[in-house]
């Protein structure tokens, strides 16, 4: 049922950047679900999900608008393009019942970034230690690191793009610091 | 203004684009690819500084980093203003406005010369001998209040801005396979090798140009074309290689563990004109799989009375003016050699019109190429000469030689040192590698690698140009293939034409007799050697010893070019060979690094994450005043138009008690676990049992640690057989799921449970007071909120204005209440959907100081604040809550021990003062007399205290030994008294939350 209530985000009114080499925009609405258990867990959910969840280290596969992050042994982030958070859980949910397993939406707790261009890698590094050249971490990866003082997930969807997930409460500090490194980064 | 000492032909600088600056406010000209260091030279002026102790007129040393004396001040033409740069760093940009330090009131008349006329009383320790004041003070005394305020006052080096810098500056961490530090012969051939194997490769050079010496060969030729054209074809094909970066103007200033390096760059003039949003320093985190140092080595200065005029300088810098920049340093110079390179600089100046009044060499039977050119050339050749000292006021005029003959003193405008040169090794040791000390060459190499790096040319004493290139190539070709890269054995160049050198000296070249002038060891803290031989005298053996004792080596060039002469001077001393006395360590950074670099963008809104609620806007807009609790802003008080916080804060509360308040507790922190273990988790972590807890039902639970003490609380949900709902306090998110994590993993990793943070995924709007559930039921769909069906301490899944909530009956106020959970993108609009409603009301929001006041009324304890990690369940009256039954939970054994059953423990008590009109400081002592005398035992202190608008006077919660067997007494807290009461203030019986 469609909600009476105003949407409100905490980068309303932010003033995103578009240029060839930089450019910052929000992510499509998602949901995101974390699902916690063991290889029958992610077998049996990629089955139901349609996309295989990755049992390698830092790997994402994607699939017709849904994706799954490998972020530790036993964790995935689920996410699905305009799909109602609670329609797609119960479905998991349903794919999992026989199987110890944790299902929890956080479409709300994280907010959604994608970051293009040729300056791309060079402003998360502002802030990340990570080697994000595309021998280190190609096309396809995933992790959950550090940008600046918040936490983040990165995941890289091409040469030169990248989607990060940052809690609600970073995501002003986030983006701004983004905005603020690719200013300063050498052309 | 016509530049007297510049060269018509000749250089690397740009003369068709001239360049205005000035320096101490007299304007001068230079030329594009000029340094500050070099225009200055180029019109004559020498003189630039004043020195740090003793104030004596100070010219430029050297040509480079190692600069100690040409500090200077620098308008940038951006209109900024730095003081302590380096002149012979500083690249000439148009506009460019500098002036000297340290001076008062001009550069040629300085008061502070006085200091040189008493420097006898400034020996080295002199601080220490001085400023202890009169034995009859206390310790200290004369030092805090006399000495300190005057030191203060003349200390310093420059002036430190006062506004806040305008400029930005950047960072940015960046990986490499072979990070080449150093773009002279050594570094570029070794970048050339690297990069032909494909390794990814980073050339870094703290120098506007790169090529190092090259820059100033002018006659060795290399694969049969000039040194200067084989280095311009190099770069050429090194900047089209797309795995290679250049980075000119970047000082590798710090070499960490794990080949992590620091690289300092200077964004140049054109980029900052080009672009308005660069910065104007990037520091570069580069974490290299192989490091190649190829640092170069500098030269030595020689150690004799007064051999710090301006004018007196380094012979190689001369050469490198010269070459580089087509700047004569002077029109009649004398070179004071102990090594090779003097002929060298003599006959290179010589060549170019220079008048070389004598080449004085130290040592009695010089040889070799250089000699015999220098001889050929017709140059004057002192042998077996030591120096008696310079004369000149604000420049050198005369040399003082001693030979043979008797004292001669030769009239002189310049006058070059070449001591030898000494290997840069910072770097190196920087790096946690060990020097080691070669007796035939008198000099330190690196030894064995700390890290994975290797030195390559004159910083391991490889100098010669031919040798340094080849040197530079197989470094390069090894650092690619340690970093996993199939690297052919590199092409050699083959190098005609080059000269050989050799020699050096160090320690003290005074002629006898001369032992207490001043010959300066360390330029710029103002070292003399007779310091040395002083604090050798008073009993320092070791070089650490001397070098605090006398500081030479201390300032901000770091002992660059004194650092082996104060050496030579102690070990001399103490007739020991210079690795017996020690080197000192090299600590970060090589050169100053400026705050602004170190800081990057963390200032003003990027300092640190501020977290804001969802409803901080509807907060923001209704006249809250925030407090930051962690990194959150909370909403403090909503003070309306004429409202003080007291007066905002009773008005809260009494809305509250007595209709309805709206709180925005979102910054709870929240955590989902879920699994078929998640009862018997919670059940160790938590003291109560959840075995039985229902679905649909709330417990509150103390957490504690493996010592039994309250570490947190909150409150537990059960929303089905195998999925809970836990809320921890706001500050305690992060560290509540880390121990939960911690546990799990270690301790119990058979358990099927699992933890997800869902802090932010729900914002939690707390409904309180006697008329919440009149206020929310409109609101609410699909679940019975009427105290039958949802009593206190219940939970259900509901929709609240057409959206999912979480709906809790639960109260931190002691009246009926409701928090809500509602996803946070709709939690501002039903805040303000609620306010709105709640005008039927007269509802009110309410911020955390009415609450922190409401939960004092009900005795409801804040951990951190009524607790303090000492701090029993029992001690707080939390016996309650605690499992008796329970096998075991976190901390249960330590509820056991001794202290914990102890009968003195501290207990948590109100307090009532019997003025109820004082409100009682939080912390205070509480004691059992009004007057206590000194050494009387605190029974305990203040934990929470407040005015409570509900009960009209001054509540406070206490920790007091023994405090529940107290009740009825009479205590003191600063004085006045208070009687010992139950914590609960308010409503004890509970019926106001059971509405």
């Amino acid at each position: 049922m469609p909600s009476a209530l105003a949407s409100h985000g905490p980068l309303d009114g932010f003033s995103w950047p578009q240029t060839e080499a930089f450019s910052l925009r929000l992510a499509p609405p998602a949901a995101r679900l974390v699902l916690r258990g063991d290889g029958a867990v992610a077998a049996a959910a990629g089955a139901a999900f349609g996309v295989a969840i990755p049992q390698t280290p830092l790997r994402a596969a994607a699939a017709a608008g849904r994706v799954a992050l490998w972020l530790g042994p036993d964790e995935w982030l689920l996410m699905s393009e305009g799909e109602a958070p609670t329609l797609l859980a119960a479905m998991l949910e349903d794919a999992l019942k026989q199987l110890p397993h944790s299902l929890v939406d956080v479409s709300q707790r994280q907010i959604g970034l994608q970051i293009e261009g040729a300056n791309a890698a060079r402003a998360l590094n502002a802030g990340c230690p990570l080697d994000l050249s595309p021998a280190a971490f190609a096309v396809g990866a995933a992790t959950r690191t550090m940008l600046a003082k918040a936490e983040i997930v990165l995941w890289r969807r091409g040469a030169n793009a990248f989607h990060i997930d940052v809690w609600r409460s970073f995501a002003d500090y986030a983006a701004k610091f983004l905005v603020e490194a690719a200013a300063r980064a050498p052309r | 203004m016509t530049s007297s000492f510049r060269q018509s032909l000749g250089g690397r600088i740009d003369r068709s684009r001239p360049l205005g600056f000035s320096f101490d406010g007299r304007r001068y000209a230079g030329f594009a690819g000029d340094t500050l260091a070099s225009a200055l030279l180029a019109n004559g002026v020498h003189l630039v500084g004043r020195s740090y102790k003793y104030h004596r007129p100070r010219g430029i040393l050297s040509a480079g980093a190692e600069e100690p004396n040409a500090l200077v001040g620098i308008d940038d033409g951006f209109g900024r203003f730095t003081p302590n740069l380096r002149a012979t760093q500083v690249a000439l940009v148009e506009g460019l406005k500098a002036q000297s330090q340290h001076r008062w009131p001009s550069l040629r008349y300085d008061v502070g010369e006085i200091n040189d006329v008493l420097g006898s009383l400034f020996s080295a320790g002199f601080y220490y001998k001085t400023f202890m004041g009169p034995h009859w003070l206390a310790p200290n005394w004369a030092w805090k209040n006399l000495f300190e305020p005057v030191v203060r006052r003349a200390a310093g080096l420059g002036d430190a801005p006062h506004e806040p810098d305008p400029d930005r500056y950047a960072q940015y961490f960046e990986h490499c396979d072979v990070l080449v530090i150093g773009a002279g012969p050594a570094g570029l051939a070794a970048a050339k090798a690297a990069a032909a194997s494909g390794a990814r490769v980073i050339v870094c050079d703290e120098q506007g140009e790169l090529g190092g010496s090259l820059l100033s060969e002018h006659q060795a030729t290399i694969d049969g074309v000039a040194a200067a054209d084989w280095l311009s074809a190099t770069l050429d094909e090194l900047a089209k290689a797309p795995n290679v970066r250049l980075t000119p103007r970047t000082q590798a200033f710090g070499y960490y563990a794990q080949n992590f390096l620091g690289l300092a760059e200077t964004v140049d003039d054109a980029e900052r004109r080009a672009n308005p949003n660069a910065p104007r320093e990037r520091l570069w985190q580069v974490r290299a799989k192989e490091v190649v140092l190829a640092c170069g080595a500098l030269e030595r200065p020689l150690v004799f009375p007064d051999n710090d005029r301006p004018g007196v300088m380094l012979a190689d810098a001369a050469r490198v003016y010269l070459h580089r920049y087509a700047v004569k340093v002077g029109d009649a110079v004398v070179v004071a050699a102990a090594h090779d390179n003097g002929y060298r600089v003599a006959l290179d100046l010589a060549a170019a019109g220079v008048r070389v009044a004598r080449v004085v060499d130290l040592r009695e039977a010089p040889s070799g190429t250089g000699f015999d050119a220098a001889r050929g050339a017709g140059l004057g050749v002192a042998t077996g000469a030591k120096l008696v000292g310079t004369r000149g006021r604000l420049r050198v005029s005369a040399v003082g030689v001693e030979t043979d003959a008797g004292v001669e003193w030769i009239d002189c405008d310049a006058l070059l040192m070449a001591g030898g040169f000494t290997p840069s090794v910072h770097l190196y040791s920087q790096s946690r590698g060990k020097v080691v000390w070669d007796e035939a060459r008198q000099m330190f190499l690196p030894g064995v690698s700390g890290q994975r790096e290797r030195s390559a040319g004159a910083c391991r004493g490889v100098f010669a140009l031919a040798e340094a290139l080849a040197d530079g190539a197989r470094a390069g070709t090894q650092a690619a293939r340690a970093a996993g890269f199939a690297a052919a054995d590199p092409a050699i160049p083959r190098v005609d034409n080059a000269p050989e050198t050799q020699g050096g000296t160090m320690g003290d070249v005074s002629a006898r007799g001369r032992a207490h002038a001043k010959a300066f060891v360390d330029f710029q803290n103002d070292v003399a050697a007779k310091d040395i031989r002083l604090a050798v005298r008073e009993g320092m053996r070791s070089i650490e010893h001397v070098k605090r004792y006398t500081t030479t080596g201390m300032a901000t060039d770091q002992g660059k070019t004194s650092n082996l002469n104060a050496l030579a001077i102690a070990a001399q001393m103490l007739g020991k060979s210079p690795p017996q006395v020690g080197l000192t360590s090299f600590r970060p950074p090589y050169t100053p690094v400026t705050f602004g670099t170190l800081a990057g963008a963390s200032r003003g809104e990027l300092f640190d994450p501020v977290r804001r609620t969802p409803i901080h806007g509807w907060a923001e807009a209704n006249g809250a005043a925030f407090e930051d609790v962690g990194l959150w802003k909370r909403a403090h008080y909503f003070a309306r138009a004429g409202e003080d916080m007291p007066a905002a804060v009773a008005r809260e509360v009494e809305g509250t008690r007595e209709r309805v308040g709206l709180f925005d507790a979102s910054t709870l922190g929240k955590i989902e676990v879920v699994g078929p273990d998640a009862a018997v988790f919670l059940e160790r972590m938590y003291t109560n049992p959840f075995a039985r807890l229902e679905v649909g039902r709330c417990r509150y639970a103390p957490m504690l640690n493996e010592q039994g003490f309250i570490m947190d609380d909150g409150v537990v949900a059960r929303l089905a057989p195998d999925r809970f709902h836990v809320t921890t306090t706001t500050g305690g998110a992060a560290r509540v799921l880390n121990q939960m994590e911690d546990y799990l993993q270690t301790e119990f990793p058979e358990l099927k449970v699992w933890l997800t943070s869902t802090s932010e995924q729900w914002t939690t709007i707390a409904v309180q007071g006697p008329r919440a559930r009149n206020l929310i039921e409109p609101f609410i769909e699909g679940v019975d909120i009427s105290a039958e069906a949802a009593p206190h301490m219940s939970v259900r899944e509901a929709r609240f204005a057409g959206v999912r909530a979480r709906l809790m009956r639960v109260s931190f106020t002691g009246e009926l209440g409701f928090e809500i959970n509602l996803p946070p993108e709709f939690a501002r609009a039903a805040w303000a959907a609620l306010a709105e409603a709640g005008r039927a009301y007269d509802a009110v929001a309410y911020g955390t100081e009415a609450m922190h006041v409401m939960r004092a009324e009900k005795g409801y304890i804040i951990v951190g604040q009524d607790t303090d990690g000492t701090v029993t369940p029992d001690d707080v009256g939390l016996a309650w809550a605690v499992g008796k039954l329970k096998k075991d939970f976190v901390g249960k054994r330590s509820l056991t021990l001794p202290d914990r059953l102890g009968a003195n423990r501290k207990q948590l008590v109100g307090l009532l003062s019997e003025d109820p009109a004082h409100v009682f400081e939080v912390g205070a002592q509480v004691v059992d007399s009004a007057q206590p005398s000194q050494g009387t035992h605190a029974l305990g202190h203040v934990t929470s205290s407040c005015l409570s608008p509900t009960l009209v006077g001054s509540i406070a919660l206490a920790l007091v030994e023994n405090g529940r067997a107290r009740k009825g007494e009479r205590l003191y807290v600063a004085g006045l008294p208070a009687k010992v009461s139950e914590t609960t203030f308010y409503d004890p019986e509970g019926t106001r939350l059971h509405a």
